[in-house]
């Protein structure tokens, strides 16, 4: 069942200073109250305990992965045996950063924080995300997810950028806006976006990390130069490039052709199974609709969350491919009618849809 | 001076354990810690108006369940973004099997 919204249409300001931040406001979009599945509070507690297990035995095997595979990449330099060993050095490094910068700056992954830390940092670094910044930006995404002039972090917005988002894929345009933002904050410059979600006292903080960031990446460019080799870059910076690839497949499908402006997860966010090697380089971010009811469910427990609650959830995408089945038509659809929302059928045994505020 | 307030029976509480306790138009976050003590303290986290009381007590702090900011509950003190403002803390006490506090 599809369900195109049929209020007027006006363009939308996903800035965070614009008419639609002073809309959202207005109307209590802002900072709402959110719809979750019920969870008895003894079974949500036995959810939320940490444990450092599962996230010591996956990060040691990632940095086993890492450093065989670059291993190979460099003994095979110059000849196609190394091609095999840089595929999956890529997406160790510019796909597996990603879920980990998640789940570590959620503070869910290791029961020890120091541990979420320093793995959050190392993450942020080869996602070339800003690590003060993207953690306020993040903790607004789950505060308003996809509520236009709120949420920063809105990957499809309306109408969509088609080109945009087809070269989302091949990693360049989004490296490239990454290396610039980075940049800028290196030289002291925050935006005015940037500024709504990050508190004052953190930005001196921001500032001083994107400057790290930045000197690692000179520090890779001279020793390119130095070595007259391309190994350095292949193995700093171009990864989050020619990696890249399996994070876009896998996050894109986390909101795309679904609602916004709307208080409920099961209408703007997807959960979608997936085969069990995606599932471990995506950290179990598939059951997407339950991290965002429930962010501070580890996600080594989202599984048993999932097994919990779906019978509130709308049915599940069985796949990645049937994922996009659904999110392509609706993406395109948005292209010409922006209005146009991908609206899932509830099974009898969920709650219906919170849709006091709804305005898809 | 401000009053006791009786909240629940010892027992409603479990150990390293919340609830939500709303009194007066306020609403806040009643503990016990580890070893049985009760503790006070405002029922929404200081980053944004998110109940305390859904979230996971770990020894003597308190996680909010939305953006994993964490306070001492005993102190109030704000320990990890995106909390940066300290709670107001009430005092608590046991008296006759019952969990009490002074706001």
């Amino acid at each position: 069942m599809t369900v195109a919204f049929t209020g007027e249409s006006h363009k939308r300001d996903y800035s965070l200073t614009g008419e639609d931040t002073r809309h959202a406001k207005e109307i209590g979009l802002a900072n709402a109250e959110w719809y979750h599945s019920e969870v008895p509070r003894k079974v949500m507690k036995e959810l939320m305990q940490r444990s450092d297990g599962p996230a010591i035995r996956d990060t040691l095997l990632w940095f086993a992965l890492l450093a065989g595979s670059a291993w190979g990449g460099i003994a095979f330099w110059g000849t196609w045996w190394c091609v095999p060993f840089w595929i999956v050095y890529g997406v160790m490094y510019g796909s597996v950063c990603d879920s980990r910068w998640h789940e570590c700056g959620h503070g869910t992954a290791f029961r020890t924080g120091w541990m979420n830390d320093v793995v959050y940092q190392i993450a942020s670094f080869m996602v070339v995300r800003n690590p003060v910044s993207w953690r306020w930006s993040h903790a607004r995404h789950h505060t308003d997810t996809i509520i236009v002039g709120r949420d920063p972090e809105v990957a499809c917005k309306r109408p969509p950028n088609l080109f945009r988002l087809l070269m989302a894929y091949a990693g360049v345009i989004d490296m490239v806006d990454s290396v610039k933002i980075l940049a800028r904050n290196s030289v002291g410059i925050l935006s005015a976006d940037e500024k709504d979600y990050i508190p004052e006292s953190e930005w001196p903080k921001a500032i001083f990390a994107a400057r790290v960031h930045m000197a690692i990446y000179l520090l890779t460019l001279i020793a390119a130069i130095g070595f007259r080799s391309w190994i350095p870059i292949m193995l700093i910076g171009a990864p989050r490039i020619y990696g890249c690839w399996h994070m876009l497949m896998t996050g894109l499908i986390q909101h795309c052709g679904l609602a916004e402006n709307v208080t409920d997860h099961r209408l703007n966010s997807r959960t979608v199974y997936m085969n069990p090697i995606s599932q471990w380089i995506y950290w179990n971010m598939n059951y997407h609709v339950e991290h965002h009811m429930f962010p501070m469910v580890p996600y080594h427990a989202l599984p048993k969350l999932h097994a919990l609650i779906k019978h509130d959830l709308p049915e599940p995408n069985a796949s990645i491919l049937d994922a996009y089945r659904e999110a392509i038509p609706a993406v395109l659809r948005q292209a010409r009618d922006p209005n146009y929302y991908f609206r899932k059928p509830l099974p009898p045994t969920a709650r219906p849809y919170k849709e006091d505020l709804v305005h898809a | 001076m401000p009053d006791w307030i009786a909240v629940c029976d010892v027992d409603v509480i479990d150990l390293e354990d919340v609830i939500r306790f709303d009194h007066g138009g306020k609403t806040y976050a009643v503990y016990r810690s580890p070893d049985g003590t009760p503790f006070a303290t405002d029922g929404l986290c200081t980053h944004e108006k998110v109940h305390l009381a859904d979230g996971l007590v770990m020894d003597d702090t308190i996680e909010c369940p939305k953006h994993n900011g964490r306070f001492n509950y005993r102190t109030g003190a704000a320990l990890r973004a995106p909390v940066c403002v300290n709670l107001s803390t009430y005092p608590a006490r046991i008296a006759d099997g019952r969990i009490e506090i002074q706001i």
